[in-house]
């Protein structure tokens, strides 16, 4: 029989806090993270705002050589994989290092080291490119070094799904437990892409916001002013077990991981599929894997990521799954406080659908201020909700038409 | 302009974040200090860089200890 898989442990670094107390608290009073680019001169560029992780400190969890061996979306996967074990009350040493697995994406990789480098080859020629270029930038090395760092020993891989990165990794994550291959896995996404070329790119696709002079207002998801979205950066990263392993070690459980969905749109590099289609197919496959009825659903964080496209689209999405019920649930998008995290987003926004399941709070979606009439859910507008939810999906929609849902389950120890 | 040795001896420290105490001519790079072939390389690249010269791949080969390097560039200056 497959087994039952629950979190118990979460670790984030987020533009609206460095620790998971102050990325909540934030959550839930409806603080931006967005300000102006202080990582590199954007000046020149039409956007120049992003959600960045403020103050952090590698050398809290690193010593200087592994720091330095590492790009920072390595350095934001390790430090939170090491809080989320920490979270977690999991001691590697009192485990079996063959049944910890590791499965951290990363939409991009290491951009900073890759422009750095090739920086480096154009001015000085090939000889003067670092020994560190490709281990530093290559997009699995977070799992990589989080298995290096923590001694986890059993599956170790790494979903590479543009956007929906970090939610095919936890819900890949989530099988290898349930099918008996491991009993904790280590699971999440990170991105540090605030950069030179990422900026220059998603300029040209036209795809972020360029209100720069109001920067917290940017990212207003489902707001029929919405002008694209602002790029965040960070790592959100979860613990999961199976059941019986998180009870027999006395864990403290924080939601259950109960299904999960992906599907292809087959249409479009960047466009999603028309009316969502593609994205209703997973939320379906995540609820029929969780044998849940669309009425259990009582909250939906969305992928929201303030672009025209994906909020109508993804709200079309929600109609042709729920029906009438799309109505009755609370929908909210954490990217109009986080920015949008890119291959990070599904991993902070699974914390923030466990918590929000846990607490029996919805965090807002702020700078919720005109109603589109292609947006006519109940987005939880400004002001954060106390209301108790027994399931919630999470969706995470990517480039490439890669769509991943996981539903998460309130877990009350009596089953 | 500080000596050959304490030149050496800052890019280690800073390369392998090791003490300084620790950086003394006889001490192996790999062994002592706990580098891996690629510390190895990319501190090559600091050391051209910070005495302007080229280390060959024949001659970073035989570099064992942090002695090694600073005959070698003293060699070369």
């Amino acid at each position: 029989m497959s087994k039952r898989v629950v979190i118990t442990g979460l670790g984030v670094l987020s533009p609206v806090g460095n620790d998971l107390p102050t990325f909540w608290n934030n959550l839930i009073n409806g603080k931006s993270g967005v300000g102006p680019v202080t990582q590199f001169d954007a000046s020149d560029y039409p956007t120049r705002i992003a959600a960045e992780v403020k103050d952090f400190d590698p050398h809290k969890y690193l010593d200087r050589r592994e720091a330095r061996r590492m790009d920072r979306f390595v350095q934001f996967a390790v430090s939170a994989s090491k809080d989320a074990l920490k979270h977690a009350g999991l001691e590697m040493d009192r485990e079996d290092p063959d049944r910890v697995g590791v499965y951290i994406g990363s939409g991009i990789g290491g951009l900073k080291t890759w422009e750095d480098e090739h920086k480096k080859l154009l001015e000085k020629g090939p000889r003067r490119v670092s020994p560190f270029f490709i281990p530093m930038m290559i997009a699995n090395m977070a799992a990589g070094q989080v298995s290096i760092t923590t001694g986890a020993k059993g599956p170790s891989s790494a979903a590479i799904s543009a956007c929906a990165t970090g939610t095919h990794s936890i819900g890949d994550a989530a099988k290898i437990i349930q099918r008996g291959d491991a009993d904790v896995m280590i699971a999440g996404g990170t991105e540090a892409t605030i950069t030179p070329m990422a900026f220059a790119g998603f300029c040209a696709n036209q795809a972020m916001s360029r209100r720069n002079d109001e920067p917290e207002k940017a990212s207003r998801p489902f707001d029929r002013e919405r002008d694209g979205f602002v790029m965040g950066e960070g790592a959100g990263i979860l613990i999961l077990e199976s059941l019986e392993h998180a009870r027999a070690r006395g864990a403290e459980i924080i939601a259950e991981v109960a299904g999960y969905g992906m599907s292809g749109d087959a249409h479009h590099l960047t466009a999603p599929a028309p009316e969502g289609e593609g994205a209703a197919r997973a939320m379906k496959r995540a609820l029929n894997d969780a044998g849940l009825n669309s009425e259990d659903v009582g909250y939906i964080n969305a992928h929201g990521t303030s672009t025209d496209f994906n909020d109508k689209f993804e709200t079309m999405a929600i109609k042709t799954v729920f029906g009438d019920h799309a109505y009755k649930l609370a929908v909210s998008s954490t990217k109009s406080m986080t920015g949008h995290l890119l291959g990070a987003a599904g991993g902070v926004e699974a914390i923030a659908t466990a918590l929000a399941l846990k607490e029996g709070i919805l965090p807002p979606t702020i700078n919720y201020e005109h109603p589109d009439p292609d947006c006519d859910l109940d987005y939880v507008p400004n002001e954060a909700r106390r209301v108790k939810v027994s399931a919630a999906l999470s969706n995470s929609l990517g480039f490439g038409g890669h769509n991943a849902t996981i539903a998460l389950k309130a877990f009350d120890g009596t089953e | 302009m500080a000596d050959t040795m304490e030149r050496v001896q800052r890019i280690i420290v800073d390369r392998l974040g090791v003490d300084s105490s620790e950086v003394t001519k006889e001490a192996s790079i790999k062994d002592d200090l706990g580098a891996d072939s690629l510390d190895v390389m990319d501190m090559i690249l600091e050391l051209e860089d910070e005495f302007s010269m080229e280390i060959s791949d024949e001659e970073a080969e035989k570099i064992n200890t942090v002695g090694d390097i600073v005959n070698y560039i003293e060699s070369r200056s």
